[in-house]
C-alpha cells in the first residue's frame, strides 16, 4: 500500500499535530448516507487534513483544508458528504474550512478500515476481497469467494455484478439462501 | 447536478498549457460522449429486461454520467480561465458551469460519437453497443492514464476501475445472447448489422486531437483499432457471431455533424433549463 495510507487511519498518528487530530475526530463521526454504518473515515476517502493556524490558535481562526477522493465518479453521496463535513466542522466553531476533491492517486476498497470491514459484516454487507483481483476485464472469470455475512460460508454465488448502489454487488449464499450485498473490490 | 464544491483543479496547471482551445474541445469530446452514453442507458430504467440487468445497465449510466461530470467540470475551469479561450461563454460575463455545458448547448455543438447517440433499440442492441464501446473507453482509458496532462489522466485512472467492470459485463452478455437460444441469437445479429458501420468513428481522430497528439495529451487512436479489433473478434467469435470489419463508416460526430436521434435526445434532456432557465431540484 502507498505511504499516504496513514492518513486514512482513525486512530491516533505520531505525525499528526493535535489540532489535526481533533478535526480527525470530527469528522470520524460523518457517516456515508447511503451506507450509514461507515463513517467517511472507515471508508477511507479522507485522504488527508490540513491546519494552518498563522493567524491564531483558536478554532475560527484556523484555516482547514480536508482532502476527500470519491468512491465512484458517479456516486451521488460525494455532494451531500462534502457537506456534511463543512457543517460538522461549522457546529464545531470552524470557520474556514476548504473542501478539496482529488481523483488520483484513485479510491480503493484497499483503504477501507478494519474497523470498517467489522461492521460492514455486522450490517448484513459483505466487506470487500483485496482489491488485488479487478483489473482483470475477461468475461466469466474466476472470481475470489465472497463470505456470506450471516453463516460465513463460502459456498455463495454472484447474482449480479451491480447492485443497489455503485459500489455493491447482488450475491446469495447456497447454504443458508441468505441473499446479501457484497462491497465490491474496487 | 449541483456545483456546490471547491473547485479541485489547481489553476495555475493551466497557465502553461498550449493549444487551450483544442484541449477544451477535446475534453468536451469525452465529456459529451460520456454524458451521451449515460443518458441513453438510463432510458432501460424500470424498463430492463430483469431486475438485476435494469439495475446493472443504471448503474452503468450512472458510472458514465459521473465520468461526464468530471469531463465537464475540468471543460468549465478551462473556459473560464481568462482569457477567454472559448466562444462557448456565459450572459453577463457569469462563470460557465458544468451544468451549462450539459444543458445548454445545442446538437452541433455536442461532439459525441454517432454510436453513443443512437437509440436504445431492443437489449441485444444495447448490449452490443455497450461492449463495442466499453471495450473501446478500456483501452482508451489505459492509454489517457499516461496522458502528459495530470488532470485528464486522473480521470482516466479513476474511470478505468469502473469501465473494467462494464467491459467484463458487457463481454459475459455478448456471449450468453449470441450463444443463446434462436431469439437472442438472431437480434444478436441484427444488432451486428446495425452496428456495423458505427465503430469506425471511434479510431479517427478529429482535428482539435491531431495537435494534441504531438505533445501526448490526448490518446493516439489509431494504435488502439489493432488492441480493439482482436478482442472484438475474441468475444464475437465465443458467442458464435460473424464479424467483418467495414471497409467504409460513419463519422461526424466529433466535429458536430450528427444523426437526426441526438436532437431528441437533447430536447428532452435539456428541456427543464430551457423552460425554466436556472432551475435547481
Amino acid at each position: 500500500m502507498t505511504d499516504n495510507n496513514y492518513d486514512t487511519l482513525q486512530d491516533k498518528h505520531p505525525l499528526r499535530t493535535i489540532n489535526e487530530q481533533k478535526v480527525w475526530d470530527l469528522i470520524a463521526g460523518v457517516n456515508d448516507p447511503e451506507v450509514p454504518v461507515l463513517s467517511v473515515v472507515d471508508l477511507g476517502i479522507v485522504r488527508k487534513v490540513e491546519c494552518s493556524n498563522a493567524t491564531g490558535n483558536s478554532l475560527g481562526q484556523q484555516l482547514v483544508t480536508i482532502t476527500i477522493t470519491p468512491t465512484y465518479s458517479g456516486c451521488p453521496a460525494m455532494d451531500v458528504i462534502a457537506m456534511t463535513i463543512r457543517f460538522t466542522l461549522l457546529q464545531a466553531g470552524y470557520k474556514n474550512i476548504e473542501i478539496k476533491t482529488v481523483l488520483s492517486p484513485a479510491w480503493t476498497t484497499d483503504w477501507m478500515s478494519y474497523a470498517g470491514k467489522q461492521k460492514l459484516k455486522a450490517y448484513g454487507i459483505a466487506p470487500p476481497n483485496s482489491a488485488a483481483s479487478i483489473n482483470d476485464p475477461s468475461p466469466f472469470s474466476q472470481q475470489q469467494p465472497v463470505q456470506c455475512p450471516r453463516c460465513n460460508s463460502l459456498n455463495t454465488q454472484q447474482v449480479s455484478q451491480f447492485g443497489s448502489t455503485a459500489c455493491k454487488a447482488l450475491y446469495q449464499c447456497q447454504d443458508c439462501q441468505e441473499p446479501f450485498d457484497y462491497f465490491k473490490c474496487h | 447536478m449541483t456545483n456546490t464544491q471547491v473547485p479541485y483543479y489547481q489553476n495555475d496547471l493551466f497557465a502553461s498549457m498550449a493549444h487551450i482551445e483544442q484541449l477544451i474541445d477535446y475534453i468536451l469530446h469525452l465529456a459529451d460522449t460520456t454524458l451521451v452514453l449515460g443518458h441513453r442507458n438510463s432510458e432501460w430504467t424500470g424498463h430492463g429486461p430483469a431486475l438485476e440487468q435494469d439495475i446493472a445497465i443504471s448503474n452503468i449510466a450512472l458510472d458514465l454520467l459521473g465520468q461526464a461530470r468530471n469531463f465537464y467540470q475540468l471543460a468549465a475551469e478551462l473556459i473560464n480561465e481568462p482569457p477567454k479561450a472559448h466562444p462557448f461563454t456565459m450572459p453577463y460575463k457569469r462563470l460557465v458551469t458544468e451544468d451549462d455545458l450539459a444543458y445548454l448547448r445545442d446538437a452541433f455543438d455536442f461532439k459525441n460519437y454517432l454510436i453513443t447517440e443512437l437509440p436504445k433499440g431492443d437489449w441485444a442492441f444495447t448490449i452490443l453497443r455497450q461492449f463495442y464501446f466499453s471495450n473501446w473507453q478500456y483501452y482508451f482509458y489505459l492509454a489517457l492514464k499516461n496522458s502528459s496532462n495530470t488532470l485528464l489522466a486522473a480521470i482516466a485512472e479513476k474511470s478505468l476501475k469502473e469501465t473494467t467492470y462494464h467491459l467484463k459485463w458487457s463481454s459475459e452478455w455478448v456471449i450468453r445472447l449470441g450463444d443463446g437460444t434462436h431469439e437472442s441469437q438472431q437480434r444478436m445479429l441484427n444488432a451486428v448489422n446495425d452496428l456495423q458501420y458505427f465503430f469506425g468513428e471511434l479510431f479517427e481522430p478529429a482535428v482539435y486531437e491531431i495537435t494534441l497528439i504531438a505533445d501526448h495529451i490526448c490518446v493516439d487512436l489509431t494504435a488502439l483499432k489493432p488492441l480493439w479489433l482482436e478482442k472484438t473478434a475474441t468475444i464475437l467469435d465465443e458467442a458464435t457471431l460473424p464479424f467483418v470489419e467495414p471497409t467504409w463508416w460513419q463519422s461526424g460526430g466529433k466535429k458536430g455533424l450528427h444523426t437526426e436521434h441526438l436532437g431528441f435526445l437533447l430536447a428532452e434532456m435539456q428541456f427543464l433549463q430551457r423552460a425554466y432557465p436556472n432551475s435547481i431540484w
